[in-house]
């Protein structure tokens, strides 16, 4: 699904990203892990195709393709999504026209007439329901005056609507309560397939206990200084970011 | 600089002569320049009676005692006005055989708009078959308007069928000596549209000049007069989504509408006249000046435009508040590009008890244009209770266009209660890549953000207007961000 090779990025002149290594496969759930200010955020903004970072070595292949020359639309359409940390506010777009405009643009990319309206709607009523979301959510601008765990709804929501091959969730964990993390978490899980994967960005093992990964991985100044099974996060919570500091 | 742009106006007004406007051998006596005779020469041509004449001739010896005025925020070389050509009522343009000669640009602008075929070629002067769907269209229509008592002709008609109301309305929200655009206008228009809705008619179709098809090459001074009769309600629109491409440089339009007792007016316009090519050279300079009248209690008028054509709009479509509880409202999106520039807003004049109004300005500007919101809300003594909301919002696209706000407020009567809102806000990078991270592209994006923004100007739309209008703005500002 995703292979990234000795992957090192720059943002103006200094290198964040030191040399990443990673194999993600169909059907599996990667955790990454680690302190502030390690990278976490720019390997997701960089696997999405975000301006700004200088790719100076190394290869992001998905789906058998180096997309380093995609633009982000075009990572978009072939299935990548990001959840992001801080969904920013669209004031005035309806959820609704959002979401239908993106898929209609994902499809005209495959080649696909825009979907029906009727349909459109059945799948949201479809997803939503799947979600246990409120009903006024779609009618609401996108993001516009939400509680952070609303917004964090809303990229689950957005997910579940585009149906990606990889997911990227960005610290999708933050700032939520734990009624809003369980919904996030069992959204997670109701979308997980064998022909999908997912990573989660995390700080704290405690999404850990909602979404179990099969690998889990910790990033530490720039690189994947760790990797392991689901009891790694166990450790890294018990013995902290220190011992990998004091390992590395 | 200054002298390409003279150039340029120069050929743009004269260049009808290039494109064989004036083959017509009546066309070889129209008349270049304004003078008295001028002005006699279009009522005659008109066939007017002696009252339209008198009125166009004080109007242009007013207009002699004028200056042009220059407190906008607009800049653009002077204006000749003698080497204009103010006679070109059977505007004929050059007719093409095919689509294939048309600009090719243009149409891919039509296609983007859905406009049809048929459309298409009507609009960019293509020869079309002389019967088309259109023509019964509009029988049907004035059939339904003739059943309910409605008049909806054009403004020549109506003074050579309807003068007594002509007479009474005319020049009775906009004086001929208003303004200088107003008085050129007085002087020399040509055509435009006028509209009476009888006592306690409610029309039932949407009024549209686009059903009257023989007043669509209107020219450059146009001249609407609207009267909605006590308890009356109508819904007009006019103007077009589609680009407007018209070899006179320079539109002094003036709408007026009358609102009686318990009379509600909705006045709704998509401008979208050539706006100028990328670099600023060419395009419409529209100075309009649109005002209308709640004259009796309870009435209500409410403005709604989507501006995004011209090189430069001049142009505050105004509401006097005469009767008790009477409303104004005024809902403008207004779009500069390129090297567009708009000053627009509106004036609220409060003199009745209770009157309320509410002023919702978008601006959008983009390249290196400038927008400039101009509004006046005015209470006077009497004019116990009075309510102003405005709401005055500018949006950047890049860093090199301007937006600019003149609000003025005068407040004679302590008991008035009047708000004033502002906010300027740009299309952030954060906006865009989450937008192009589910697939978007920065165009659709944009498309996307702006109609957002523009949501709450655009609902007051009538339906068909706004699918067009939004579908309108994305095209706009194609290209704007990099």
């Amino acid at each position: 699904m995703l292979s990234i090779r000795n992957l090192k990025v720059s943002i103006k002149g200094k290198e964040i990203l030191k040399g990443i290594n990673l194999e993600v496969n169909a059907g599996e759930v990667h955790a990454i892990m680690g302190p502030n200010g390690t990278g976490k955020s720019t390997l997701a903004y960089v696997i999405a195709g975000r301006e700004g970072y200088e790719v100076t070595e190394g290869e992001i292949i998905f789906k058998g393709r180096n997309i380093l020359q995609l633009s982000a639309e075009e990572r978009a359409c072939e299935g990548l999504f990001l959840g992001f940390q801080y969904p920013v506010e669209i004031p005035g777009v309806s959820i609704t026209n959002f979401l239908r405009t993106a898929i209609n643009e994902q499809r005209k990319y495959h080649g696909l007439d825009p979907v029906p309206a009727t349909e459109f709607l059945a799948r949201m009523e479809e997803k939503k329901k799947m979600l246990e979301l409120q009903e006024k959510l779609a009618s609401r601008s996108v993001n516009e005056g939400f509680s952070g765990g609303e917004k964090k709804k809303n990229e689950i929501f957005q997910m579940a609507m585009l149906e990606p091959s990889l997911a990227i969730l960005d610290e999708t964990d933050s700032g939520l309560d734990i009624d809003a993390l369980r919904i996030v978490a069992t959204g997670v899980n109701k979308l997980r397939r064998p022909d999908n994967a997912t990573i989660v960005i995390t700080h704290y093992q405690r999404l850990l206990e909602y979404i179990v990964p099969d690998v889990v991985h910790v990033l530490f100044d720039g690189r994947i200084v760790k990797s392991g099974g689901k009891e790694l996060a166990l450790q890294l919570e018990e013995k902290g970011y220190e011992w990998i500091r004091n390992e590395s | 600089m200054e002298k390409d742009q003279n150039n340029i106006l120069e050929e743009v007004t004269n260049s009808d002569y290039k494109y064989g406007f004036y083959t017509d051998i009546e066309m070889d006596m129209a008349l270049v320049g304004l003078s008295e005779d001028t002005v006699r020469f279009i009522s005659a041509k008109k066939n007017e009676p002696g009252w339209m004449l008198e009125f166009r001739l004080s109007a242009y010896r007013h207009w002699l005692t004028l200056t042009e005025p220059s407190w906008a925020h607009l800049h653009h070389p002077p204006i000749r006005y003698q080497d204009i050509i103010y006679y070109a009522a059977p505007k004929r343009k050059k007719e093409l055989s095919s689509l294939d000669e048309v600009d090719p640009e243009l149409i891919e602008t039509f296609n983007k708009l859905g406009i049809s075929l048929e459309e298409q070629k009507k609009l960019s002067g293509v020869a079309v078959d002389a019967v088309i769907d259109s023509v019964s269209v509009k029988t049907t229509f004035t059939d339904v308007l003739s059943k309910y008592g409605v008049i909806f002709c054009s403004f020549s008609d109506a003074v050579q069928n309807h003068p007594e109301l002509v007479k009474q309305y005319m020049g009775s929200v906009v004086p001929s000596n208003d303004n200088f655009f107003a008085a050129l206008n007085s002087a020399v228009f040509s055509d435009g549209s006028f509209c009476y809705i009888p006592k306690g008619v409610r029309c039932p179709v949407e009024l549209s000049t686009y059903f009257r098809i023989n007043a669509a090459n209107t020219g450059q001074f146009e001249r609407t007069l609207i009267v909605a009769d006590e308890g009356a309600y109508v819904s007009y629109m006019e103007g077009c989504t589609a680009p407007m491409r018209d070899e006179n440089q320079l539109h002094a339009a003036i709408v007026e509408i009358v609102a009686m007792k318990d009379a509600e007016v909705k006045y709704s316009t998509v401008q979208n006249w050539y706006p100028g090519n990328k670099k600023g050279e060419g395009g419409i300079y529209n100075f309009v000046t649109k005002r209308g009248i709640c004259k009796g209690s309870h009435s209500k008028i409410s403005w709604t435009q989507v501006e995004t054509g011209s090189a430069i709009t001049w142009k505050y479509p105004s509401v006097v508040l005469m009767g008790d509880n009477s409303v104004g409202e005024f809902y403008s999106v207004a779009v500069t590009n390129n090297f567009q520039q708009a000053d627009t807003g509106s004036k609220m004049i409060h003199l009745g008890k209770n009157t309320k109004s509410t002023i919702i300005s978008k601006g959008i500007s983009a390249g290196q244009s400038n927008n400039s919101y101009r509004g006046l809300v005015k209470v006077i003594k009497r004019a116990e209770n009075a309510r102003n909301f405005s709401q005055c919002d500018s949006l950047l696209l890049g860093d090199k266009c301007g937006a600019h706000t003149y609000p003025y407020i005068k407040a004679e009567n302590h008991t008035s209660i009047i708000e004033h809102e502002a906010t300027t806000s740009k299309i952030s990078d954060d906006q865009l890549f989450y937008c192009k991270q589910r697939g978007i592209s920065s165009e659709s994006a944009i498309g996307l953000i702006v109609n957002g923004y523009a949501k709450e100007v655009l609902m007051h739309l009538p339906m068909e207007f706004a699918v067009e209008a939004q579908k309108l703005l994305a095209i706009s500002l194609e290209g704007s961000v990099g």
